[in-house]
């Protein structure tokens, strides 16, 4: 996105919540959703709207570990990491994966293909092992499997 | 339009949706279902009902989860003949045959089906409530679950919805809250403080302005009783959350929903909008001079948000970090007004009472603990998914009846409950009965309702390890029992796995616990040395297996094991060399193989691979 287009767009999502601080995380979500990340110029024209300072903004932002700050890969990958899938062989889905693209959970594919999250508990223990591929919840896997999909989404 | 037109309303939609006469199929799309494959199953139903100029007719609906999440995805259908037949693990290549043969020629398909759910009865088909996983639940929390559509209002409204708040506002706001006192209800997040209790301190602080907090931020891995009912019965929830408000005199509500769960969010919003169309929510809810409102707070992933008062913080816009207690939220809660907060099952639990009464809730589970659970069955576990049970059922029952006992019929080893906070239940406590009071008894907590079983490839230095690596990153770093804390034991948990642990490690693990639930600020520190402190208790020998002999007994912890082919098993074919990332394994096709333990990288691929159980852990 230009960064004018993206000025834009941020100002179209602040412009649409009241000044009070009880919005600062519900904007930095919706920023999140259209923009993908947070960067350091959103961060400060939501300072700015909510008459906060920069400081405080991040500080908010970084204790949420839903918030990120660079871009992620064009197929983000989230895997489970509940107890289910702990003793399931979650760990062993991880593992795969993080061989198969080269990435530690946190980080972004060189070329911008794949982004790689772990993730405390999506709430679907009962078919465990389970990751997520761009929203999309895959069940029952195993390491085999989650190579598989990263194969076919290549 | 007053309360008695809408219901009637909503009873003629329910009428055309309940009709035996009108074939049907309602696909199971809760997230679990999801996760199976529902969403495809349900396209493909549609495609093929309008494919067919006679099935052009059949009513395709979206339903919550029965609980039943070991059979995903689950699909009922109802053919003309009026047998309702719930069919399990249903693929997109079955939907043609079921669509030809049960909707088109009113033949169900015994084969692929689990239970008869309504309506005539079918040969070789049980019902549902006679099933060995229903048959021993009691369904109050999740009454409409997986039965209605939950984003359709009138269904919730035909089948009692909301009477348990009308009757609420013809009583004295005093008198609601009696009737939970009688009903013995205690909050259902894991503390289990009485909720009557706390609904009179916020009734009696003073103040104009009050709010009332729904805590939909289920945290604790492993569980997920409280999104299989926000996904499944949302009004159930709503409607709690309305009498709560009549009955503190608050006239705002808020929903904290963690993010990680879009789609009971969605059902939230859909379900808001539905109460203001038919007037319950607004100035006058019902024409009555009780105004309310409610708003949805996503949360943004952190664990510690869970506890009442770093939740409010985080409301607010704040890190949601806690603070100590007094003031109670009751008295200064949400932008430092009289608040109370509930958790998402407790009030699901307070529209049902009001609507049958206190008294024939009371008469539901035990002495001290009244009513009904949800727990969610994970793990080891043959019949996975969400129950509910009275009060004071043994661990047995759950376990071996309703869950079917361990997965592949392996030996039981243990039980977690109350997810990191809780502890690990050892087989010997098998017939504890369980309730707020047994399970604090062994060591354990009910906590939010998680239940994980572990057999004998799960171990146990592991499983502590585990949970503190989690309370270790949750930890929001504000005290320092709490910060400190997690750390070592975590560091020391590690060194134990890695066989690096000394004998005397176990005692210092003992000593900062019990620090830590002496002196940490909020629930997560005081609780979070649970895990290790049971496991102490009930598996020592494990602990010095791991130290003095350097050898973990379940063969998990991955410095300690080495992974050997038993060459008289092995049959050569070649599963666990395409398995193996590191290509450790070496060995002709039909010859036995070997693994080469310089290049093995201890991953277990090769084990999960092998159909003969030749590949052999020591």
């Amino acid at each position: 996105m230009h960064p004018d287009e993206a000025g834009q767009a941020i100002d179209t999502i602040l412009s649409s919540h009241s000044r009070e601080r009880e919005h600062l995380i519900p904007i930095l979500q919706d920023i999140q959703e259209r923009m993908s990340y947070l960067s350091p110029k959103a961060l400060r024209m939501v300072a700015d709207h909510l008459d906060l300072s920069e400081n405080d903004v991040y500080g908010v932002a970084t204790f949420y570990s839903q918030f990120r700050y660079h871009p992620p890969g064009r197929h983000r990958i989230k895997v489970c990491q509940g107890t289910a899938c702990h003793v399931r062989g979650g760990g062993l889905v991880l593992d795969a994966i993080v061989r198969k693209i080269g990435i530690s959970p946190g980080q972004t594919s060189a070329d911008g293909g794949f982004s790689l999250e772990r993730v405390a508990c999506f709430g679907s223990c009962a078919l465990p092992p389970v990751m997520v591929v761009d929203d999309k919840v895959y069940g029952r896997m195993s390491a085999r499997k989650a190579e598989k999909l990263l194969e076919d989404l290549e | 339009m007053s309360f008695a037109d809408i219901q009637q309303q909503a009873r003629q939609s329910w009428m055309r949706f309940a009709r035996p006469d009108v074939p049907r199929v309602l696909v199971g799309s809760a997230t679990c279902g999801r996760a199976a494959g529902a969403l495809d199953v349900l396209a493909a139903f549609r495609e093929q009902c309008a494919d067919d100029p006679a099935l052009k007719g059949v009513d395709i609906h979206e339903v919550g989860c029965l609980g039943m999440c070991y059979a995903e995805p689950l699909v009922e259908i109802r053919g003309s003949e009026g047998s309702s037949v719930l069919y399990q693990g249903v693929g997109v290549d079955m939907v043609p045959d079921l669509v030809r043969e049960h909707l088109g020629r009113g033949k169900p398909m015994v084969e692929h089906a689990a239970c008869l759910m309504a309506g005539p009865p079918v040969e070789g088909l049980s019902r549902f409530q006679d099933l060995p996983m229903i048959r021993h639940q009691l369904r109050v929390v999740v009454r409409n679950c997986g039965i209605i559509d939950p984003s359709n209002i009138d269904h919730y409204l035909a089948r009692g919805g909301y009477s348990g708040f009308t009757r609420a506002l013809g009583m004295d706001q005093d008198a609601v809250i009696e009737e939970i006192k009688i009903s013995g209800l205690r909050g259902r997040g894991g503390a289990g403080f009485p909720t009557g209790l706390k609904w009179s301190f916020a009734r009696k602080s003073a103040g104009d302005v009050k709010y009332v907090v729904c805590n939909a931020d289920e945290g604790d891995p492993g569980a997920f009783m409280d999104r299989s009912v926000l996904e499944g019965d949302p009004h159930a929830v709503l409607e709690g959350l309305l009498i709560a408000g009549y009955a503190i005199g608050a006239g705002h509500g808020y929903v904290y929903c963690r993010a990680e769960y879009p789609l009971a969010i969605e059902r939230l919003r859909t379900a808001i909008a539905q109460m203001r169309e038919k007037g319950l929510l607004g100035r006058n809810v019902l024409g009555a001079a009780f105004g309310f409102e409610i708003t949805i707070k996503k949360g943004a992933g952190a664990f510690v948000c869970g506890e009442e008062t770093a939740l409010m913080q985080s409301i607010e816009g704040k890190r949601g970090m806690p603070r100590s207690r007094p003031p109670f939220p009751a008295v200064s809660g949400l932008f430092g007004k009289p608040t109370n907060i509930n958790n998402v099952e407790t009030l699901a639990a307070v529209s049902a009472i009001l609507e049958k009464s206190g008294a024939w809730y009371a008469k539901i589970g035990t002495e001290k603990s009244k009513g009904t659970k949800t727990f969610s069955l994970a793990g080891k576990i043959t019949r996975t998914g969400l129950i509910e049970v009275p009060m004071g059922i043994s661990l047995r029952t759950i376990i071996e009846d309703i869950g079917g006992g361990v997965l592949h019929g392996k030996e039981f080893k243990a039980v977690q409950t109350g997810g990191p906070s809780g502890g690990c239940i050892p087989a010997k406590h098998f017939d504890l009965p369980v309730d707020y009071e047994h399970l604090a008894q062994v060591g354990s907590i009910m906590g939010s309702g998680g239940m994980i079983v572990i057999d004998h490839e799960s171990c146990m230095v592991d499983v502590a390890k585990y949970f503190l690596e989690f309370t270790e990153n949750e930890s929001c770093g504000k005290c320092v029992p709490c910060r400190m804390g997690t750390q070592h034991l975590l560091r020391m948990l590690t060194d134990i796995a890695a066989g690096r642990g000394r004998v005397d490690d176990l005692e210092t693990i003992r000593k900062i616990g019990d620090t830590m639930t002496k002196a940490s600020l909020c629930g997560l520190g005081q609780t979070a040395p649970n895990p290790a402190l049971t496991t102490l208790n009930s598996f020592m020998d494990e602990y010095l297996a791991h130290i003095e002999e350097r050898k973990c007994p379940a063969g998990v912890c991955r410095a300690l094991i080495r992974f050997s082919i038993d060459a008289g098993q092995c049959t050569g074919c070649m599963a666990c060399t395409k398995a193996c990332p590191v290509q450790a394994v070496a060995g002709k096709k039909k010859k036995p193989h070997r693994i080469d333990q310089n290049v093995c990288i201890r991953c277990g691929a090769c084990r999960q691979a092998c159909k003969e159980g030749a590949v052999m852990v020591e």
